[in-house]
């Protein structure tokens, strides 16, 4: 059995930055690998060594600076790992979840993998989309924001659980093949050990361009423009009080008081 | 011209989220010179059809089939109608559920897809705006094109009030069992157990800031002092420091204390829509630009492991 799981690195803004032209000045922005797709390569993982032969692959869309993520996907047992990127999609400001997913199923398509698992959204742009676009691009099934899953293999079927709102979740049988979107504490992802890290340098990670993929610039192709980025005006009053801690805690016992807590 | 929105129901009721799509409907249809369909698909069709029936509202169609989602059926449903109706512009909630049915229609119909949406505007195009990296910046994406799906972030739009004169229209969908390939099999409560932080007049809520399970006691120590119940936001759950029935938040419990002291909570907003009800919100947080303060009435731009000590040694503790 192959296991794909989609991975990418996203960008964490500093507490005080810059916009520059559409987006946050590079300089307040730290990457790290994206918080759902750490879930979904931990249930990745913990497939494989509960089965016999399951391979782990992860695909990421991402420029070189995205190794440093998909290396600790590869520290944290997945087998080799494929990403894709050239000039032509540098080029581009916006991928959106369309453009995301025609390069992730290029990959896919060769890959038949028998599950896809990909992070509910990244951390960053969260569209939120690429998943469930991925399988109505392969033609498979999927299921959107799954936090217990169970695989029969044999019959074919993922019985999942999606945690819809308000604290119900969804109970579905899904046929597999199929991609299933991640969601936060499906499991507890593990910590890469020392020597998964070294491990890890060793493992095939093999860089993919559209060219080499059978697909051209077409595929880029979007009616969607990134146009303009602003730090939200905020709407909030809040008072905010200044000062070191034992004074500004003062403070707000003053406000506690007066609302009747703790009293 | 033609915008359809697509309403969401659970169990038996339709969600907020329906109304609200119908008002940003109508608006988009306004400024489009379109007509506003509305489309519900499955459930008790019928009363949720005459629900439907709001101002700006041209029709409603009705899809009977079955009585809960199945993003299946939604996915052959909502294409055929877009289809029939020749949709300029696609309107769905981002929901879990929308989430699960929303991209897969814009794709088999080949609509560029724009999520999450807090805005739109058309100004000769359609430009939706959206947030980026949790809320802190906010994106204009501009539609190049004619036709475009979005989805809309529930609690952002108005609800479209009753009235107008849109005839219900049932649509007979013919749903293709075959390639109904997921079945759902059945629902669960969580997140029960000892406290009901639901019914709680204090909240001491703690959020990633807190780092450590350990640090917890930092919060705990507060809490007591204040005669309060501690909440948290969800990585805290995730990593199995609290229970998940002290989860706050879109998929945790919506609260409405008198008093909501988010500690190290960034303000997200699937937290925010579950404590943006409460009447007085204190945010204690070392980043001055993190979304809470946007809802805060009072804050404190500090490290909590200086500022929740010396506040639970004002009360005593
Ligand atoms: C479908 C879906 C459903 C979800 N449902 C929920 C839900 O029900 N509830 C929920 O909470 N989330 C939910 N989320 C997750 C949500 O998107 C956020 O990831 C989450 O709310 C972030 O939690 P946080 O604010 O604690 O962490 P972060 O966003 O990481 O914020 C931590 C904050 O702590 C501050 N901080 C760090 N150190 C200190 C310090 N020493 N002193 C003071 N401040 C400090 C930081 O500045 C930061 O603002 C959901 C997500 C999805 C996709």
């Amino acid at each position: 059995m192959k296991i794909l799981v989609t991975v990418t690195d996203v960008a964490v803004v500093d507490d005080e930055f810059e916009i520059d032209g559409l987006d946050v000045d590079e300089r307040y922005l730290t990457y790290e690998l994206n918080e759902w797709d750490d879930y979904a390569v931990e249930e990745a993982v913990q497939i494989a060594e509960d089965g016999e032969e399951v391979e782990v692959v992860t695909v990421t869309v991402g420029p070189e600076r995205s190794e440093e993520a998909i290396r600790k996907a590869l520290a944290k047992g997945a087998d080799r790992a494929v990403r894709v990127w050239d000039d032509a999609i540098a080029e581009r400001d916006l991928l959106d979840a369309e453009t995301k997913a025609s390069l992730l199923a290029a990959v896919a398509r060769e890959e038949e993998p028998d599950l896809v698992l990909s992070g509910v959204q990244s951390g960053d742009d969260s569209f939120a989309a690429t998943g469930v676009t991925l399988a109505e691009k392969l033609g498979t099934e999927w299921a959107a924001v799954v936090n217990q899953l169970e695989l029969d293999t044999e019959a074919g079927v993922a019985s999942v659980h999606r945690e819809l709102e308000g604290g119900v979740e969804e109970l579905t049988d899904v046929e597999l093949p199929a991609v299933l979107t991640i969601q936060t504490g499906i499991n507890e992802p593990r910590y890469a050990s020392l020597r998964g890290i070294r491990q890890a340098q060793n493992k095939p990670l093999e860089v993919r361009t559209l060219g080499g993929l059978g697909l051209d610039e077409s595929a880029l192709e979007t009616p969607l423009r990134w146009t303009a980025t602003d730090e939200p005006e905020t709407e909030g009053e809040a008072t905010v009080f200044e000062g070191g801690a034992d004074e500004t805690a003062g403070e707000l016992a003053a406000v506690l008081r007066e609302a009747g807590v703790g009293q | 011209m033609t915008v359809l929105a697509v309403a969401e129901h659970r169990r038996g009721e339709l969600r907020d989220v329906s109304y609200e799509l119908a008002a940003a409907g109508a608006d988009l249809a306004d400024a489009t010179d379109s007509e506003l369909h509305l489309a519900v698909v499955g459930g008790d069709v019928a009363a949720f059809g005459d629900d439907l029936v709001r101002e700006g509202v041209d029709a409603v169609h009705t899809v009977d089939h079955g009585e809960e989602f199945n993003h299946d059926v939604s996915v052959q449903a909502v294409e055929q109608l877009a289809d029939g109706l020749d949709v300029d512009y696609l309107l769905m909630p981002h929901t879990v559920n929308g989430l699960d049915y929303a991209p897969a229609v814009a794709e088999r119909l080949g609509l560029p897809i724009v999520t999450d949406a807090v805005e739109m505007a058309v100004d000769g195009t359609l430009e939706v705006t959206r947030e980026m990296y949790g809320s802190k910046v906010e994106t204009t994406i501009e539609v190049e094109s004619e036709r475009a799906a979005v989805t809309l972030r529930p609690a952002e739009w108005p609800q479209a009030p009753t009235g107008g004169d849109a005839a219900v229209e049932p649509f007979d969908a013919s749903i293709d069992e075959s390639a109904v390939r997921s079945t759902v099999t059945g629902f669960e409560e969580v997140g029960g157990g000892d406290v009901d932080i639901s019914e709680a007049d204090v909240l001491v809520s703690v959020g990633r800031g807190i780092e450590e399970e350990d640090n917890l006691d930092v919060v705990r120590d507060l809490a007591e002092a204040l005669d309060a119940t501690v909440s948290a936001s969800r990585p805290v759950v995730d990593s199995g420091w609290l229970p998940k029935n002290r989860q706050v938040g879109q998929s945790g419990k919506v609260v409405t204390p008198d008093v909501y002291i988010a500690i190290g909570i960034s303000g997200a907003v699937q937290h925010v829509a579950g404590m943006k009800g409460a009447d007085t919100i204190i945010a204690i947080n070392t980043d001055p630009n993190a979304p809470i303060f946007d809802i805060a009435d009072y804050g404190i731009v500090d490290d909590l492991f200086d500022v929740v000590p010396a506040l639970t040694e004002q009360f005593g503790g």
